[in-house]
């Protein structure tokens, strides 16, 4: 199939959601490069507008309503919802790359040709991250308890929220 | 430390490490640059922070960071700058330094960047990411640089919780970036290998390897001023010393490309490349309004004849100041007037004749 704005092969095959209806469109790879970043001047700015195209891609092959069920899949921390992620090509927090990691790993594979790190680990904390990324979570919530004025419920979270906080600062202490 | 309106007036005056052109290879290699992605752990990306998020986000970072600096953990001088309260024009000014990018220079919200006076650091705040640590480095030094980046890291590390899993690493807002977070990036001036017609060659050679070309300033193949940026796509499933050897081995081989097409200019085309430059000089020297794409294309033409020795009354750092000084932003700072286009194309006409009239070569700063 060629490309619907030149002669080269089309190798992407994207749908585009307009006002929340899909617009198929074919393109090359230099193409759909041009769809997405229209200028810039930098390799790194080229590539977030790939992973958006690229999450797009992963919905092809996907039926309608699989599709449709996994986009309002969202993550238990931030909210952020998988259609979002799809459109924006960019992740709500930490914890998607836990709640999605199904669905990013042939997103991965695609970009990087590998989908485990590999190298530098934080030398301080790397296994705390994910309790202090629940934070987000917690703190979410305890505004959610205290404008539904349950806030015995708040309490309960501030007090978790404090003593992971605590973890957190001690070891900041200098 | 807050950076005022005059501080970057004074920046301005002065050259970067990066533009004195003094590291090894740098008559082929302007600089080496290396840059890592980093979140906090304990709050949402950018895209889905709020105002008090990145507030917050700001202050942290911000307060550990100076405080690491007052500790004595890394020398010189560390300025704070409040990008979003920034006007337009110093905004460009520093994305023209290469000390923020483009993208922090134009989006909205609270974010800063804190600059070592050197120019050889720079930590953006509220970027695509909470963090992003740069080292810049004049000629090839990808192992200085990594060095200093990675120990800058680890300090930062000790003081805050960085968002990072063992399957995927180091966690960023775009799926591009994870692992490492790394990206290792080369600024090389190739006006032989333009001229001889092998540029798009040497592109797609590197694309098969997975390396990214660049223009700088510009899109496409062909550059303004016949820069070219090669970097990195891939961050993850590789180690940093990895990716960095891989950009690191492929410069002397484009190197050696680029000095057997200027050799192969010499012996072919000696009289044809000798007066190229000259009318470059001679233009650059008397002109009396000039477009910032016709400079760049005849500042490479001169940094060439400089560097094959054709020109013999100008220094390379002269040259390399110029690319960056004739930019937009930088004349109207150093000029301390807002201007118009065609002004700007008077200023900038003005500025290469006065520093290019025959002490160009040791003229020192203004």
């Amino acid at each position: 199939m060629k490309c619907q704005k030149c002669d080269k092969p089309a190798t992407f095959h994207i749908t585009d959601l307009v006002d929340g209806k899909p617009n198929e469109l074919h393109l090359c790879e230099e193409c759909a490069h041009k769809f997405l970043a229209p200028s810039s001047d930098d390799a790194s700015e080229v590539l977030p507008a790939m992973a958006g195209l690229l999450a797009q891609h992963l919905a092809v092959g996907e039926t309608a309503e699989e599709l449709a069920r996994l986009d309002q899949r969202s993550c238990s921390v931030c909210g952020v919802t998988f259609l979002e992620f799809r459109k924006q090509g960019r992740l709500g927090c930490p914890h998607d790359y836990i709640g999605f990691a199904a669905e990013l790993e042939p997103l991965l594979l695609n970009i990087h040709g590998e989908t485990r790190h590999v190298g530098k680990v934080p030398k301080f904390c790397a296994s705390g991250a994910e309790q202090q990324t629940q934070l987000i979570r917690l703190r979410r919530e305890m505004k959610e308890a205290i404008t539904a004025e349950e806030y015995e419920q708040a309490s309960t979270l501030r007090d978790e929220i404090r003593s992971i906080e605590q973890a957190r600062d001690d070891k900041t202490k200098e | 430390m807050d950076f005022s309106i005059i501080n970057l007036q004074e920046l301005a005056q002065t050259s970067g490490e990066w533009l004195r052109g003094s590291g090894p290879e740098s008559d082929i290699v302007i600089s080496s640059r290396i840059r890592l992605a980093r979140n906090l752990a304990d709050f949402p990306f950018i895209s889905r922070a709020t105002d008090t998020d990145r507030a917050e986000i700001g202050k942290i970072l911000r307060g550990r960071i100076e405080r690491l600096h007052e500790q004595g953990k890394f020398t010189g001088q560390l300025v704070y700058v409040d990008v979003s309260a920034l006007e337009a024009i110093d905004r460009q000014f520093l994305v023209e330094r290469q000390l923020i990018s483009r993208e922090h220079a134009d989006a909205e919200g609270a974010r800063a960047v804190l600059i070592d006076q050197r120019e050889q650091m720079s930590v953006m705040i509220n970027e695509e990411d909470h963090l992003r640590i740069q080292v810049l480095k004049s000629g090839l030094d990808l192992g200085a640089a990594w060095e200093q980046i990675n120990e800058l890291d680890d300090l930062i590390e000790a003081r805050v919780t960085y968002a990072y899993n063992d399957r995927f690493g180091y966690l960023t807002a775009c799926p591009t970036n994870v692992g490492t977070g790394l990206r290792v990036s080369v600024m090389l001036h190739l006006p032989a290998l333009v001229i001889t017609r092998q540029i798009d060659k040497v592109f797609r050679s590197l694309q098969k390897i997975n390396l990214a070309v660049r223009g700088l300033y510009g899109e496409g193949s062909q550059a303004q001023g016949d820069f070219y940026q090669v970097s990195n796509q891939v961050t993850l499933g590789q180690s940093e010393e990895e990716l960095t050897k891989k950009v690191g081995d492929v410069v002397p081989v484009l190197i050696d490309y680029e000095r057997k097409a200027r050799d192969f200019l010499i012996r072919e085309s000696q009289e044809t490349l000798h007066d190229r430059v000259s009318r470059a000089y001679g233009i650059l020297r008397t002109a009396q309004t000039i477009s910032s794409e016709e400079t760049m294309h005849l500042l490479s033409s001169l940094r060439m004849g400089v560097n094959l020795g054709l020109i013999r009354d100008v220094a390379i750092p002269t040259v390399n100041k110029l690319f960056v000084h004739t930019q937009p932003a930088h004349l109207q700072k150093l000029t301390g007037m807002e201007l118009d286009s065609s002004d700007r194309n008077i200023e900038r006409a003005a500025y290469l004749r006065r520093h290019l009239s025959g002490d160009g070569a040791g003229a020192g700063h203004n």
